[in-house]
């Protein structure tokens, strides 16, 4: 790239031949480990030694591992139900045909379903939807987190990332977007066939469903907290799918507006078309077990329309564990891969008996 | 008029330069020309242009200008997949560092530029000298000159403080002059045009007012053709009466010059075009797979694009009621269109911009170290090695071929004068070993004061001939003292010091005056000895010059008694020719001990003497006179007058010089050898000799089955002569070139010249290959430098082999620059090689450090660099292939922009450089020992399409499992608190910490020499990808961005589930364990030598830490000390240097051992790498 010449290189001979030469500087490069290459190292090798001892390490560890978790994943209870209502013959397929997003009148549907175990400790209630592509890169970008953040000049000029549900009627959309336009809005309610004929509806908690840092770092109405919502949010139009204003998704002003955790819980987008988000926990009560076993009534009053693109809706209930929910493949995958690390660890050793080469030293004198 | 003049000298500019008019000391009128000023400018840019000269620079490069235009790309909002400053922030870095480089670069050039432009130099204005700086002496400016000052500007020498307007100069890195190969600092004698010689001091100079009409610049360097016209008359201008800039004046108290081409267009700069740039083959193959990596992304983009198409069809369509289309968009098939854009800007991480920048940094290094490395150190010239190419390290680690110059390079190019045959009888017929001296140094101080006392000569008889007085002896060294171009320096009575052409001139000069004839100076018209002890002045009539035709030179003296005699010495070929016939008989002993000499290796010349008369002298110079002034044919005419003269000679005897080979040479070559290196020696010497160096730096050997000679001089006979040496090769023809037949014995071919002119002919050329490639040994003699340039390029063309080639001289230099990799010795002859070198050291014995050593690390790490990089990128991109079939391949990302950001230039660059940098596989010493362990890089088996495209698959294997286990792991997986894991952060989070790790455990598999700089490296990443993603998700941060830090919050409640931790592992493993498996099986079942070599290597350190340790056990001491010397010996090295043994071995060995390695080159894309018992069964050096 450079031109070979260099002005140096014109006098560069003459120090070097000049006569006499005078005291020159040695020009030794310095013996220092870093420039002799000869800094002290360690050099792994794979041999025998150390590559099949990992081997069963790694099989010994993750077979109990696996088998741990398989048999804490097989005592978590887990139910779930389609409510979907494709079939003719399921209850809500009446209120599925006469979707609107805006019908004025809530169609409501029940299903019953029975437990055949009890369900213990803290019961999760979900729903999940299918089909649905929450990961999609342009319903993710469509939101404005600093309007939901509690931006008030976000509130009234939302950022472009939300069209075409940034406004409407030249009001702007609080708050907006094509994720919270498309907020989850069915209503499910759980009660409890009593074997004695009463019904009993199980309370089912609305708070402490979404991640603390959703609630209290993220999510923020405008104006602070303990502001007049209906005030702040006035100029502002709602979603246009919502039935109602942000401002009155829950009385409880804790849970209200923007802090709603139904919304900051749909608003965390989900990684894959099918995705299950929680919906309502139900506390360990003072009844033990906290859902017994029997039958039980699912009350939806069904909103959301899901079949124009084929998607289902269903309604899970689990318990948990130290690790979460059913999730029997992690379970399985570890037991597969011990033992595959333990199988492979006995084949090498085979192997390296049978055909290995044991006696390097020799090969390379000989 | 003068607008006009200007205009018209304005065109001419624009027409180029036709002729060149100089009128000295008129500067108005040679201002209108617009020739260039002193100034010269080696950089490039200036404060101001940098930044817009550079940009401009580095975006034409093409990968510059691919991510530029990903950048216009991610500013549509519709096709935007990315942040706009996912591209731009590494493109600024890499641009920012390439820019700070360049600065620098040019800094030094700056610096460098103000040096010379500001040497003062003495303009002679207005009739008086003044000091001016070099940058404003101007076309037409008279400059006086010092001794050893440096010529500033290309002049015309008008006068100087010598007689007859002489002056003497020393070219340095000027000469590409090829008649005299063996010079290149020389001095060279300048004479000025006789009329403006008499000119003598500046008073009569300031009133010169000639004018020089002349060639325009060009780079021609040994010609110039001109006319001064100067008081109505013409007079010729020659490259005689010119000094360029680069020169020095050398024992010249001063002179005048007139300046005729100053700063750019000088002839050394019209010389310093731009350097052809070279690139290595893996820089090629780089390229080539960048190239596939494009194809293979639009492919992906391509399928992407469908899937988007049926997607948006099928479902997206439906789904409109929650997500419509961007505006623009109304059909799936525009919809496919953008997506196929978008997914363009997502996987272009396949091509990872760092790569050029990270390869480049990593050289860098290599050469760093190669700058630094001791033991490339020669302490007695005080350099050390230097990496003159950055960019070419790796491709050290591949050669196959070394072309390599004899003088200078093979041989020390110091001569020694070792023997001598007068008047039939020979001298210094003193046999010696390393042990034994037979007869004493020769102590010649109290005989001759002015002996040099660094002279070595250990034959009394030849004194005592002297001393005695024998008239043979007295006129041969008389001839010696006095039949020489050398300069002598007298710095103070008796302390001379002699400046030679050769240094064969020297030894000689040097040894008559040992022997009592001391030259002491010259005038161009006289000649001072000492003549035993008497002052002896000789006048000088002519000097008849040595050239390469007439491969001789004499001089014409008439000595003090008035006697004019000739002296010549010349090559004995030429010279027996042109004797008396009475000289039949010492003639023939004369042979004889030619003959013997010359079989001893010794460079011969014989010495001959003839008497002129008066008449005869006045005849002949009359007739040169004639010559020298004609002006067509001149040089013919001279040589026809130098031949009628040098006839009838009385034969004086001969001298025997000693080429004296560097340090170390047999050893590099056997050591070479061993390592399938051909070598091949083009020398410009003769036959004999250049055999007699062959055998004395064992490459050839006694046990040789034939030693073919090729020395035809026509097209038939050089045919004939290869066809001879076919049949006991069993090469049945030219057909037959593909495979390498069966050779049993060993061969090798000496090729002179003038066949060689021949075989390099088109139709010949293949054959010459292929004898000569089946031979072991290649010397090619009395080559020029053109065709040792061509027989590079022979070799480059028909082998696809690498191609070193190692000189010292400026005949080497086309060699040098030909040759894939060009390395000169920095010795005795100048610097031109140097300059033209890609390497320079100063012994040739380096070159298997430079080669074995760090040619070898260079290659591994390079590959290993290469391999990983292809892996890691593979491995983060195709995720978001994956991850497309889920998310209505809308070109989603999988991971967090700033992790796509920062991935490759925070969290997984430094390791792996500090891997490219710092890797070795085996210590040093071990390559030397084992030279069989240079083999892969020849092979190129280390990085080539099929490593390619198991590290692709490999990364895309990665990429599989980072996806599907985090995807079906979390698909159903919550928190401990009930919250489903599956959302798209946490999703996002455990992927990228995944890949962080396993691309860790990766490097560290990868890595085999873990310094502490790895450590730091490694670890640091990771801890870097930790605190980074931390703060990245921190609250602070959200607080003050809340639009732009979306993952508030992910890192702490994703990195606390265990669950996820679970994941990691898992992805881990599964990622892991096939890669370490099959490595094992690969080390167990089929090691390659060095992983042997490291094996053993390591075990003996174990073994001596352990015995170590047990020192103090008195009860085993005597067993264990027993063997710990034993392997004190071996990790020291000691028994292992490459003795006797191993030269042997060599010998017995080698010849079936290349073959087998150009037979599996041959067939390397069917077979798989060479077995290991195929590889031990190689020959070692020694047994352990």
């Amino acid at each position: 790239m450079a031109t070979s010449y260099n002005a140096k290189d014109e006098d560069g001979h003459i120090t070097v031949s000049g006569p006499g030469g005078g005291t020159l500087r040695s020009r030794k490069p310095e013996n220092t480990a870093f420039k002799q290459q000869r800094l002290p190292a360690w050099q792994p090798i794979l041999t025998a030694g150390t590559v099949l001892p990992a081997f069963f390490i790694i099989g010994l560890i993750f077979i109990p591992i696996g088998i741990g978790l398989y048999v804490t994943s097989n005592n978590i209870r887990e139910f779930e139900v389609d409510y979907t209502g494709v079939d003719v013959s399921s209850p809500c397929f009446n209120c599925s045909q006469n979707y609107s997003w805006n019908s004025s009148r809530p169609c409501t549907c029940t299903i019953p379903f029975y437990l055949e175990q009890p369900y213990e400790g803290n019961v999760y209630m979900y729903y999940g939807l299918s089909n649905f592509y929450q990961n999609h890169r342009r319903y993710v970008k469509s939101r404005d987190d600093s309007q939901l953040h509690g931006d008030m000049d976000s509130l009234l000029t939302p950022s472009k990332e939300c069209e075409p549900y940034a406004f409407h009627d030249k009001k702007p959309i609080a708050p907006c977007g094509a994720i919270a336009n498309s907020m989850f809005n069915d209503t499910l309610e759980l009660f409890y066939n009593d074997p004695n004929g009463t019904k009993v509806l199980v309370p089912l908690a609305n708070t402490g469903i979404a991640w603390f840092t959703d609630k209290y770092v993220k999510f923020k109405n405008p104006g602070g907290d303990g502001a007049n919502l209906t005030a702040v949010f006035q100029g502002t139009s709602k979603p246009v799918n919502w039935l109602k204003p942000v401002y009155e998704l829950d009385k409880n002003s804790s849970n209200n507006g923007f802090i709603n955790e139904d919304f900051i819980v749909w608003m965390r987008t989900a990684a894959l078309p099918t995705f299950r988000k929680l919906y309502r926990t139900i506390k360990d009560a003072k009844v033990i077990p906290t859902l017994p076993s029997g039958n039980y009534t699912l009350e939806v009053v069904y909103n959301y329309p899901v079949r124009s693109f084929e998607g289902r809706k269903r309604m899970i209930l689990s318990t948990i564990s130290w690790m979460g929910g059913k999730n029997p493949f992690l379970g399985i995958a570890y037991v597969t891969v011990g033992s595959v690390c333990f199988f492979l660890g006995v084949v090498l050793l085979v192997i390296h008996h049978k055909c290995g080469n044991r006696n390097n030293s020799a090969d390379i004198s000989n | 008029m003068v607008s006009e003049l200007h205009r018209a000298a304005l065109c001419r500019k624009d027409a180029l330069e036709e002729e060149r008019r100089v009128r000295a000391n008129d500067r108005e009128y040679n201002d209108k020309f617009q020739y260039a000023s002193n100034c010269i400018m080696t950089s490039k840019y200036n404060i101001i242009t940098f930044l817009p000269v550079n940009l401009f620079e580095q975006f034409q490069e093409v990968a510059n200008t691919y991510f530029l235009f990903l950048l216009i790309l991610q500013l549509i909002p519709q096709i935007s997949s990315l942040s706009w400053f996912t591209t731009i922030v590494p493109l600024a870095l890499v641009l920012s560092i390439t820019a700070v480089k360049d600065a620098t670069d040019d800094y030094f050039r700056h610096n460098s530029d103000n040096q010379v432009n500001n040497r003062q130099s003495q303009v002679l204005i207005r009739g008086s000298l003044q000091n001016e700086k070099w940058m404003n002496v101007r076309v037409g400016d008279i400059i006086k000159l010092e001794n050893n000052q440096f010529v500033a500007a290309d002049l015309l020498l008008l006068s100087s403080s010598e007689p007859h307007g002489l002056c003497y100069i020393e070219t340095a890195e000027l000469d590409g002059s090829e008649n005299t190969p063996h010079l290149s600092i020389k001095s060279e004698l300048r004479q000025s045009v006789s009329v403006t010689s008499e000119l003598g001091d500046q008073n009569n100079l300031a009133s010169f007012n000639g004018e020089v009409v002349c060639e325009p610049p060009n780079n021609k360097l040994d010609r110039f053709c001109g006319t001064l016209y100067w008081r109505d008359k013409k007079y010729t201008l020659t490259n005689q009466n010119m000094l360029l800039r680069g020169c020095v004046l050398r024992n010249t108290e001063a002179c005048y010059g007139l300046v005729i081409f100053a700063g750019p267009d000088t002839k050394l700069m019209q010389n310093s075009g731009r350097t052809k740039f070279k690139r290595t083959s893996i820089d090629r193959l780089m390229n080539t797979l960048v190239l596939w990596i494009f194809g293979f992304l639009v492919c992906m983009g391509v399928i992407l694009a469908v899937g988007n198409a049926v997607w948006e069809r099928e479902v997206g369509s439906l789904f409109q009621s929650y997500l419509p289309w961007d505006p623009p968009v109304d059909n799936f098939l525009f919809s496919a269109f953008l997506s196929f854009w978008s997914y363009v800007i997502i996987l272009n991480t396949v091509v990872p911009i760092s790569l050029y920048v990270s390869v480049e940094v990593i050289r860098l290094g290599h050469s760093y170290f190669i700058n630094w490395d001791q033991q490339m150190f020669c302490s007695q010239c005080n350099t050390a090695a230097e990496a003159r190419t950055t960019t070419l390290n790796e491709e050290l680690g591949q050669v196959e071929y070394i072309f390599s110059d004899k003088t200078g390079t093979l041989t020390q190019n110091i001569m020694s004068f070792n023997k001598c045959s007068i008047n039939r009888q020979t001298y210094g017929n003193i046999h010696f070993t390393h042990l034994f001296v037979l007869g004493e140094r020769l102590d010649f101080t109290p005989f001759n004061p002015l002996a040099d006392p660094d002279f070595c000569f250990y034959d009394d008889t030849l004194l005592e001939s002297v001393k005695v007085g024998d008239s043979h002896t007295h006129e041969f060294f008389r001839l010696l003292s006095l039949c020489h171009t050398v300069m002598s320096e007298e710095k103070s009575e008796g302390e001379l010091i002699y400046k030679a052409q050769s240094p064969d001139e020297g030894a000689l000069v040097t040894a008559a005056r040992n022997f009592g004839f001391v030259f002491r100076s010259r005038t161009p018209g006289t000649i001072t000895t000492t003549e035993m002890g008497r002052p002896v002045t000789y006048t000088l009539l002519a000097i008849l010059d040595f050239n390469n035709i007439r491969k001789r030179m004499s001089v014409i003296v008439r000595n003090p008694e008035g006697r004019i005699r000739l002296y010549c010495k010349g090559a004995d070929t030429v010279l027996l020719e042109r004797l008396n016939p009475c000289n039949q008989e010492l003639m023939n002993i004369t042979s004889d001990h030619l003959n013997e000499y010359a079989s001893d290796g010794l460079r011969t010349l014989a010495l001959a003497y003839r008497d002129l008369s008066e008449d005869d002298w006045e005849m002949w110079s009359e007739s040169h006179r004639c010559a020298d002034k004609a002006t067509n044919c001149r040089e013919d005419r001279l040589a026809a007058t130098y031949e009628a003269i040098e006839q009838d000679m009385m034969l004086l005897g001969a001298t025997a010089i000693e080429d004296k080979l560097q340090e170390g040479v047999p050893e590099t070559i056997a050591v070479l050898s061993l390592a399938n290196i051909k070598i091949w020696v083009l020398t410009g010497d003769k036959q004999e000799t250049a055999v007699n160096i062959g055998y004395s730096c064992k490459m050839l050997t006694d046990d040789m089955t034939e030693v073919f000679i090729i020395s035809g001089h026509t097209v038939q006979s050089v045919r004939q002569e290869l066809r001879s040496v076919h049949l006991p090769l069993q090469l049945s023809g030219v057909s037959n070139y593909g495979a390498v037949a069966h050779i049993s014995g060993e061969f090798a071919i000496v090729i002179n010249g003038h066949s060689l002119a021949h075989a390099l002919e088109a139709d010949m050329e293949t054959e010459f290959v292929l004898t000569a490639c089946a031979c072991k040994a290649v010397i090619c003699c009395r080559v020029t430098p053109l065709q040792k340039a061509q027989v590079v390029e022979l070799i480059k063309k028909h082998k696809k082999a690498v191609t070193l080639a190692i000189g010292d001289g400026a005949n080497d230099v086309s060699m040098i620059k030909s040759a894939h990799i060009g390395v000169g010795i920095s010795g005795q002859e100048g610097i031109q090689a140097v300059l033209a070198s890609d390497y320079s050291f100063s012994q040739f014995r380096f070159l298997q450090r430079l080669l074995l050593v760090h040619g070898r690390w260079s290659y591994l790490r390079m590959c290993r660099f290469l391999c990983y990089f292809f892996y890691k990128n593979f491995a983060f991109t195709m995720v978001h292939f994956w991850f497309g079939f889920f998310c209505g391949f809308s070109a989603q990302t999988v991971y967090d922009q700033y992790f796509i950001t920062l991935y490759n230039i925070v969290y997984t660059s430094l390791p792996v450089l500090a891997m490219g940098i710092f890797d070795q596989d085996v210590p040093d010493q071990r390559s030397l020992e084992y030279p069989k362990l240079y083999e892969p890089g020849q092979l190129n088996l280390l990085f080539n399409k099929r490593e390619f495209f198991i590290c692709i698959a490999q990364g895309i294997y990665t990429s599989v499992v980072l996806f599907f286990v985090p995807c079906a792991v979390l698909s159903d997986a919550t928190q401990s608190t009930g919250v489903p894991l599956a959302d798209y952060q946490t999703f996002a989070v455990t992927t990228a910490t995944a890949l962080v790790i396993v691309v860790s455990v990766q490097i560290a598999l990868d890595t085999g020499f873990w310094t502490v700089i790895n450590h730091v490296f490694v670890w640091g990443s990771l801890g870097c990808y930790f605190a980074i993603m931390i703060a990245l998700h921190s609250q602070t941060l959200f607080r003050i961005f809340p639009n732009q830090f979306h993952f508030v919050g992910s890192a702490q409640s994703t990195l606390l589930q265990p669950v996820v931790w679970l994941t990691i592992a898992l992805a881990t493993a599964i990622c892991i364990v096939p890669v370490l498996a099959f490595r094992f099986l690969k080390v167990d079942l089929k090691p390659q030598l060095s992983d042997t070599v490291r094996k053993v290597t390591q075990t003996q350190c174990l073994l001596d830490g352990r015995l170590g340790a047990r020192g103090g056990s008195r009860r085993s001491g005597y067993a264990f000390a027993h063997q710990e010397g034993f392997g004190e010996l071996i990790t020291s090295g000691k028994n292992m240097r490459l003795s006797s043994l191993a030269l042997a071995n060599f010998a017995s060995r080698h010849s079936s051992n290349w073959i087998d390695t150009l037979r599996r080159k041959k067939h390397n894309h069917t077979h798989t790498p060479p077995n290991a018992s195929g590889d031990l069964g190689a020959p070692q050096p020694y047994k352990l």
